[in-house]
């Protein structure tokens, strides 16, 4: 179990060192790093230990499905689709430009392995409880939908929604994923429109509910298998993060909401992360 | 091919249809699903839900989310069928329906009930005078405004097989036949319902019949007037456009809608490009619904066969200036 895990770990890593280099060197405006950073451990643990896909089909009908209901973190949904070898990593340079396949937020039937559009916050999750009642009334017990919102998104009004509907209908096969990192883009989530008490509200609409460290890729792990294996009520996973894991000046730092990472920040990104590799792999001789 | 039906024909009600023929093509066809927002006792959907309890989703008052749900349906290969009134149809599902169906490229089938005036008692708030035209706004949909239960039977085969997505606006209680019970109608072509050479009318819904009796009203004044049931409303039949713009030389539009985004500023559109004719238009025009009966709201928002007349005889006068 450890050296999977420290794989995931690296693909983490990995998948960190992507989103900087596409806010650095993309060419295509400012992207949103410190909302990717923030979820970089969770898809990373989707992608490469809990989900079943197969990137050679990636409209496989039997397939777990990934919505990322905050698309505005398209980047590590592109890093790690591209890591998991949907498409060749050197596309993750054309990300916001021109023609690319990569558009400026997930484009269903644009994007191999991009299962549902998103770009207008708090649509997620009903297209998802959408696609858990399709497999459902279509007798397919194994597929998991997986949807991630963001904290901020959760004041929209549609997520309370789609988040009342689903255990009313019976649904459990839908697992949503909260990136709870406490930031939106004009500020602190307390001060602008609080969600506390998250597990509370959760719970009092009927999901099973489970707090993980977002950034403990152990707990990452476990707490994805139980809701993965959950039945009877749809899961809720509040996943505590910080806006920017994983880059100490990024960290905690709104600036990076959405920005172009110059040379010199790149390089030391790029330096912070290349360590925690090295940290992992002392941890593992 | 269609038949214009005897006057006083009457059929069962719209919603009625609506529901009977989904449940025979539901029959051949275990993909159609339908979801409804609490409104499945009003839809006629009700009879959906006895037959096939299974496919059918009831979201509770939630639009929005019910769209929603319905593209992630549509993403697993099914073909849901969504209800709700017009009002809440436009308004309150746009960015579902443009993000999460249109824009996603997926399969969902929208209805909208009574459109407009038709929504009669509700008054004002009800009175979804704007749907078709926010609708308009989606590239590739298919906007249909069937004229009576009659063709609203015949075109859901089409509907239902026509991959992409939908609004369909259905007056519940419509019970008037326009056309025989055995008539045929295509997606996208416009109803050539009688033809004359002073000038066209190009109605839809239950502009339709009102469109025929002004029709009948001018050729008592010596006047030979077109009348074009234009039923889809997108994509439009421009060609059929161009031919009345052309061979008639005035067009006045009939929509049971508000004026600023709706039939005849899709029409204009067509016009003004192609044959630049004189254009008057029959619809709402800048005023919020109201409570009444709809003999009462037609007569207060213009939308009468009088009123048409009047509009066409306006038109042929600014022929040739």
């Amino acid at each position: 179990m450890s050296k999977e895990i420290n794989n995931l770990k690296r693909t983490a890593v990995q998948i960190r060192k992507d989103i900087m280099d596409i806010s650095a060197h993309c060419g295509g405006g400012a992207t949103h790093v410190g909302p990717a950073l923030s979820a970089a451990d969770i898809v990373a643990a989707l992608y490469f230990k809990i989900m079943n896909v197969d990137p050679t089909n990636p409209s496989w009908e039997d397939r777990d499905r990934f919505i990322l209901s905050k698309g505005h973190a398209y980047s590590v949904l592109y890093a790690a689709l591209a890591e998991r070898g949907y498409f060749p990593r050197e596309e993750l340079m054309t990300t916001r430009n021109i023609n690319s396949r990569l558009q400026g937020h997930p484009v269903l039937g644009k994007t191999p392995g991009v299962d549902m559009v998103s770009g207008s916050l708090g649509n997620g999750l009903s297209c998802g409880l959408g696609i858990a009642m399709g497999l459902k009334l279509q007798g397919k017990r194994k597929p998991r939908v997986y949807v991630m919102l963001g904290d901020g998104e959760s004041q929209e009004g549609m997520v309370w929604e789609a988040a009342m509907c689903a255990p009313n209908k019976g649904i459990d096969n839908l697992v949503a994923i909260v990136d709870y990192n406490h930031l939106q883009s004009c500020g602190a989530l307390d001060e602008i429109n609080s969600l506390h008490p998250m597990v509370e509200k959760w719970e009092s609409f009927g999901w099973k509910v489970f707090e993980m460290n977002g950034h403990d890729m152990d707990d990452i792990v476990s707490k994805l298998l139980i809701a993965r294996e959950y039945a009877g009520q749809p899961v809720c996973l509040i996943a505590h993060t910080v806006k920017g894991r994983g880059v100490s000046f990024i960290e905690h730092n709104n600036a990076w909401h959405a920005k172009i990472a110059t040379e010199a920040e790149y390089q030391a990104a790029i330096e912070e992360l290349d360590a925690q590799l090295t940290a992992i792999d002392a941890d593992e001789d | 091919m269609f038949q214009l039906a005897p006057k006083n024909t009457k059929t069962e009600p719209m919603r009625d249809v609506l529901a009977k023929t989904l449940i025979e093509l539901a029959k051949e066809n275990e993909n159609i699903v339908v979801l409804d927002a609490d409104l499945i006792g009003a839809s006629g959907l009700k009879a959906f839900q006895k037959a096939f309890p299974e496919r059918t989703f009831d979201c509770g008052i939630q639009e929005g989310n019910m769209v929603g749900v319905a593209a992630g349906l549509s993403e697993n290969g099914l073909i849901p069928f969504t209800h709700t009134f017009s009002c809440f149809a436009g308004r309150k599902c746009i960015d579902q329906a443009f993000l999460s169906a249109s824009y996603a490229g997926l399969n969902i089938k929208m209805i909208g009930s009574d459109g407009a005036v038709t929504a009669t008692t509700n008054g004002g708030s009800h009175q979804g005078m704007e749907d078709m035209g926010i609708f308009r706004n989606l590239n590739n949909i298919t906007i249909v405004e069937p004229t009576d239960a009659n063709m609203l039977r015949a075109l859901l085969p089409a509907i239902v097989d026509s991959y992409g997505v939908f609004y369909i606006r259905q007056f519940r209680r419509c019970t008037d036949a326009v056309y025989t019970e055995d008539s045929t109608f295509t997606l996208g072509k416009g109803n050539l319902l009688r033809d004359g050479s002073d000038a066209t009318i190009i109605a839809a819904g239950i502009e339709v019949p009102e469109a025929l009796k002004a029709a009948e009203l001018l050729a008592e004044e010596g006047l030979q007037i077109r009348v074009v049931d234009m039923f889809t409303w997108k994509p439009l039949d421009e060609e059929l456009i161009v031919d009345c713009a052309s061979k008639t030389g005035a067009i006045v539009t009939a929509e049971n809608h508000c004026l600023a985004t709706g039939l005849g500023s899709a029409v204009a559109s067509v016009v003004t490009k192609t044959v630049p004719v004189p254009m008057e238009m029959i619809g709402v025009d800048e005023q919020y619904g109201e409570v009444g009966d709809l003999n009462y709201l037609m007569k207060k928002f213009n939308l009468t066969a009088e009123d048409i007349a009047a509009k066409v005889k306006k038109a042929i006068a600014r022929k040739g200036r």
